[in-house]
């Protein structure tokens, strides 16, 4: 008994770290069923089966372990077990369907589909791989990712096999109203018990949580937050001509007027995957409108006949002609190198630009898009978990991981984004790079909105609307008439 | 030939073309064998200062977070051979039955068919996935190939047909007065005949399964199956897109069907001259 | 003997139908299914297939990406189909004038065929894109620079009033040397004496072509019509992989608005509409010229 209440202790403390699947190996002294031995380590035998699990599973990689093939089974003295953590048994419990029997036996996939393929991404997904293999060594993982911006292949094939009733286990899913797009209440699992178990509502801030609850649940655990509203700048051409990063739109187009007819791009822009452009709208929309506007936009609160709708479009079409004309042939990386290049001076980019720049050796200069000091107009990834997925225990260890400090670290410093979670220690932020430093203390204090053509303010139905008319208006130029297509987009997707 | 004025021109207009059908390949090859740091779209047309392979390297075998092509190459073979030389097949034997036995309603039949053809195939994909999960072949490789075995059946088929049209009546009614019936003329004249009209349909198949992307990329869940326009679009990524990279895999999976045309591309025009698709 | 014609009647149809209904299954049942979900209320991941009549259609009709892109198909298709044969044909009709080395100008003009779209459009996209004015010309923009010919630079795709001709451009290089080796083909099979007949009777060689060797050629214009016009109807890939939509939706075709719509914006129902429109237009377009081709068959 005493050798048991200091397991416990240990259990306790190991707890509280919120880790899955840690946990400590237990000798049986004497014959005992796993009910016993649940109501021994966890004051309570409905454990029985988690703790099978987890033996099961360190059996299949560690051959010291026993194998449990029944849950009534009597386990001999001697035996070794392994005592998953709390929290890990009490997810495990959550989860688990007592009809799938096969599911004690450990082992199996883990299909994880994302359209994360090269790069800082790819990188990041690795190094969540490695930390969940050090504590899963019995799952084999599938990583089934398919490249296309945004998801733009990959959301075609996910979505038959949601239909289908085959999806993967997990898969990376944008933090907000996207996941209206995937049905949620019929193809996806809440996961509000996972957060209260591992304590994601107390450790995620209550900005991002309100982003994620949808029809009152959440559905994604979020890997990281980038933030969309960063106007990039080269600096020796700044400092050339005397230029400070302008605060709002007078003094941008001001910079603009400087640099126009000196073989310089004063605002480079691309539009070759479509949703470059309306990225940019979204920033000026957020320098226009009050933080408590644009949120109404996407919730009906703020009519789209709104002046700061106006406004912003009359900056859009300003800034066109100030822009590359080329800009349709440019992705928006590729843009950039009019910045390396040293013949562009500005362009509007979320975060994810900066991995670019600092691949390409770039000494970039950074600000927040001008009128939107104090306004973080966020996105953020987050991991889903299909109803049907065909090995939802592994599930659960992937989630935890990816909800875990050491999770978010790993992934973030190589992503270039910021951890989702509140608790990072000053050394620890101190490992990322100098632009995602400042970014994590804006993140801390700023006014958080959030990003349209990322998949967090609207359903992508919407998402595509809007994108729609912002695309011919950089053609038609037609304030007017692309105001009333956003109006009848709203209405189109609010149903009024 | 003399080499008059009007020859001269007429062989500095093919050339002219020919530059036009080979500028693409030039910028193919010259970047993918460019370095990275070299690679530049406003230098496009500069060749290499260093000749490097590394980018066939990295297409071929991985790098920075992306698989190589390497492994899907051999998914596409395994998919792509079985399903060519049964959509052949079946094209051979239903070309010959609509040429040659006018069946009532044969004339509609194929109307039907060739009309199907024309569906985009993106509208059907979510009825196919759970059609094909049905079967237990979603997924799967076989799967793969029963997809591309049936939605080649109108084009083998309308190859065959009019190449079959073209065999002299005289040697079918031969045959028949001899006893055969429609599986012999088959077996006795038609397929002797019929190597041109394989020589057509295989390569044209070959090449239209091994580029397909759709249904790769729709039913070959699993990356361990995937074909290799899977990999290729995977190369690009959502990320920093190394051109000389994208441009060594692209060249490196158009390579089968490339070397088929180059030195097959006879037998394809023969077959052709044989009257396969002469209507 | 009437025991042996009926028996290979049987056999005939038995034969043909494994793929009868295959088709049958896999295209038909599909496009009966796609057509009902086109009239139904399918909006969400989740199918709803209540019929709600031609909303769908009502909609699409308004929207006007859709009516853009139905512009460009046409503008597409006249492009791709005029232009693959003309040039298919021209080089047939130079190639059949016993040149030497016709194997090699025959295979360069050919290999294009080998590639898949998604090559062609990653290397056009190269070829056209125009560059600007702070970074320097590239591409074909560069080569008439380099040529002199600077003054016939355009912005190609990225000129909303050229946009999908750009496509067009990239999709006539791949398929014409198809288009050129059925001419050649049929070129070859025309009898010499008839030509020879032509000449005698005072022809010129335009009138030859105009009224002996085209119309001999019209199975294979035929042939090439079908092919290219279902390649063309169905263009997706070259458009992804090449321009994306293009400025103002000037490069964007049906098959990828309805993919956006379909997987991007869950509209199932409106992207079932579109597929259920292309079909229409070929319907209307395609199928009375194919019974009449086949009837003309069956008289000769």
């Amino acid at each position: 008994m005493r050798k048991v209440g200091w397991l416990l202790a240990v259990f306790v403390a190991v707890g509280l770290l919120g880790w899955a699947q840690a946990g400590a190996p237990l000798v049986l002294d004497k014959p005992s069923s796993l009910a016993n031995i649940s109501l021994a380590v966890f004051g309570d035998s409905a454990y029985a089966p988690a703790i099978m699990r987890a033996t099961n599973s360190k059996a299949l990689v560690d051959h010291t372990f026993v194998r449990i093939s029944r849950l009534d089974e009597v386990l001999p003295a001697g035996a070794k077990l392994w005592i998953p953590d709390a929290a890990w048994a009490k997810a495990f419990l959550a989860i688990w369907d007592p009809n799938r029997v096969e599911d004690l036996f450990g082992g199996g996939k883990l299909v994880v589909g994302s359209w994360w393929t090269a790069g800082g991404e790819a990188e990041g997904l690795e190094a969540l791989f490695a930390l969940y293999r050090e504590h899963f060594p019995d799952v084999v993982i599938v990583n089934a990712t398919v490249a296309g911006g945004a998801g733009f292949v990959f959301k075609a094939v996910l979505k038959p096999r949601l239909i289908a009733g085959d999806p993967p286990d997990t898969f990376q899913l944008h933090a907000g109203l996207e996941v209206e797009g995937y049905s949620p209440e019929v193809y996806l699992r809440p996961l509000d018990d996972l957060y209260a178990i591992f304590g994601w509502d107390k450790v995620f801030p209550p900005d991002l949580l309100d982003l994620m609850r949808y029809e009152g649940h959440y559905w994604g655990v979020p890997v990281n937050i980038h933030r969309s509203n960063v106007l990039w700048y080269n600096k020796e051409i700044f400092a050339k001509y005397n230029l400070k990063p302008p605060a709002n739109w007078d003094e941008f187009f001001q910079i603009c007027e400087i640099l126009k007819g000196k073989g310089i791009v004063p605002i480079t822009l691309a539009n070759a995957g479509g949703w470059e452009a309306p990225h940019l709208f979204e920033t000026i929309l957020a320098s226009t409108l009050t933080p408590e506007e644009y949120r109404g936009l996407w919730t009906g609160a703020t009519p789209w006949t709104h002046p700061g709708v106006t406004r912003a479009l009359e900056i859009l079409k300003k800034i066109l002609d100030y822009a590359n004309p080329d800009y349709s042939a440019h992705t928006w990386d590729t843009v950039l190198e009019y910045i390396a290049a040293g013949r562009g001076a500005m362009n509007v980019m979320g975060d994810w630009a900066m991995g670019w720049f600092m691949a390409k050796g770039v000494d970039v200069g950074w600000a927040p898009v001008p009128g939107t000091k104090g306004v973080f107009v966020a996105l953020s990834d987050t991991f889903a978990f299909p109803k049907r997925a065909p090995n939802p225990i592994n599930v659960i260890g992937w989630l935890a991981v990816c909800g875990s400090k050491e999770g978010q670290i790993a992934f973030n410093m190589r992503k270039g984004s910021i951890p989702a979670r509140t608790d990072i220690t000053a050394e620890e932020r101190a490992q990322f790079n100098p632009y995602l430093q400042s970014c994590m203390e804006d993140w801390a204090r700023d006014a958080i909105v959030p990003s349209v053509m990322h998949g967090a303010a609207a359903p992508e139905s919407w998402v595509v609307d809007f994108k729609d008319a912002i695309n011919l208006f950089l053609v038609t130029r037609d304030i007017a008439g692309t105001q009333a297509a956003l109006v009848a987009a709203a209405k189109a997707a609010l149903g009024k | 030939m003399k080499l008059n004025p009007a020859r001269l021109l007429l062989y500095l207009v093919l050339i002219a073309f020919a530059f036009y059908y080979l500028m693409p390949v030039y910028v193919l090859v010259v970047t993918s064998l460019k370095s990275f740091a070299e690679v530049n779209l406003y230098r496009m047309w500069n060749p290499p200062r260093t000749f490097s392979l590394e980018s066939f390297r990295r297409a071929l075998f991985g790098g920075m977070g992306y698989q190589g092509l390497a492994s899907n190459i051999l998914n596409s073979v395994i998919m792509v051979l079985p399903a060519t030389l049964i959509s052949a097949a079946l094209g051979s034997l239903n070309g010959y039955i609509f040429a040659r036995w006018q069946f009532r309603g044969a004339n509609t039949l194929f109307t039907l068919a060739l009309f199907g053809m024309f569906i985009p195939y993106q509208s059907i994909l979510i009825p196919l996935v759970q059609t094909l999960k049905s079967i237990g072949l979603y997924g799967t490789i076989p799967g793969l190939i029963l997809t591309h075995v049936i939605y080649g059946i109108p084009i083998t088929t309308l190859i065959f047909r009019n190449y079959y049209a073209t065999v002299p009546k005289e040697l079918v009614e031969a045959a028949r007065i001899d006893g055969a019936g429609l599986l012999g003329v088959y077996r006795r004249i038609m397929l002797p005949l019929s190597l041109p009209g394989f020589a057509v349909v295989l390569i044209w198949q070959f090449t239209s399964i091994w580029n397909d992307f759709l249904f790769a990329v729709t039913i070959a869940q699993n990356p361990a199956v995937q074909p290799v326009t899977v990999a290729l679009n995977n190369l690009a990524g959502s990320f920093i897109v190394e051109w000389n990279v994208q441009m060594a895999g692209a060249l490196l999976a158009a390579l089968p069907t490339l070397l088929v045309y180059i030195f097959l591309g006879r037998y394809f025009m023969r077959g052709l001259l044989a009257g396969s698709l002469k209507g | 003997m009437w025991f042996k014609r009926k028996r290979d009647q049987i056999l005939s149809v038995l034969l043909v139908l494994p793929s009868a209904l295959a088709i049958l299954v896999f295209v038909y049942a599909f496009i009966a299914l796609t057509t009902y979900v086109s009239f139904s209320n399918w909006n969400r991941l989740v199918p709803d297939y209540t019929f709600v009549g031609t909303a769908n259609y009502l909609r699409l009709f308004q929207n006007p990406r859709f009516l853009i892109t139905l512009r460009n198909l046409g503008v597409f298709t006249g492009l791709f189909v005029g232009g693959s044969l003309t040039l298919g044909f021209l080089l047939a009709v130079l190639l059949d004038r016993r040149i030497k080395a016709e194997g090699l100008f025959r295979t360069i003009y050919l290999y294009p065929l080998a590639l898949s779209f998604i090559v062609t459009g990653v290397v056009w996209r190269w070829l056209l894109n125009p560059g600007s004015p702070q970074m320097g010309s590239t591409g074909i923009n560069l080569l008439l620079e380099m040529m002199g010919l600077g003054f016939l630079k355009t912005g190609w795709y990225t000129d909303p009033r050229i946009g999908i001709i750009a496509v067009a451009v990239a999709a006539i290089w791949q398929m014409s040397g198809y288009v050129m080796a059925m001419y050649l083909a049929g070129l070859r099979g025309i009898p010499e004496e008839l030509r020879e007949a032509a000449r005698v009777d005072g022809a010129s060689e335009l009138q030859i072509y105009r009224f002996v060797v085209l119309p001999l050629l019209r199975p294979i214009t035929f042939g090439a019509l079908i092919v290219l016009g279902h390649i063309s109807l169905k263009i997706y890939d070259l458009v992804v992989a090449m321009t994306g939509p293009g400025p103002g939706y000037s490069c964007d075709v049906p098959a990828y608005f309805m993919w956006e719509l379909t997987f991007r914006a869950n509209r199932f129902a409106q992207g079932a509409g579109i597929a259920i429109i292309l079909l229409a237009i070929v319907s209307i377009l395609i199928v009375p010229y194919l019974r009449y081709s086949l009837r003309r068959e069956v008289e000769a």
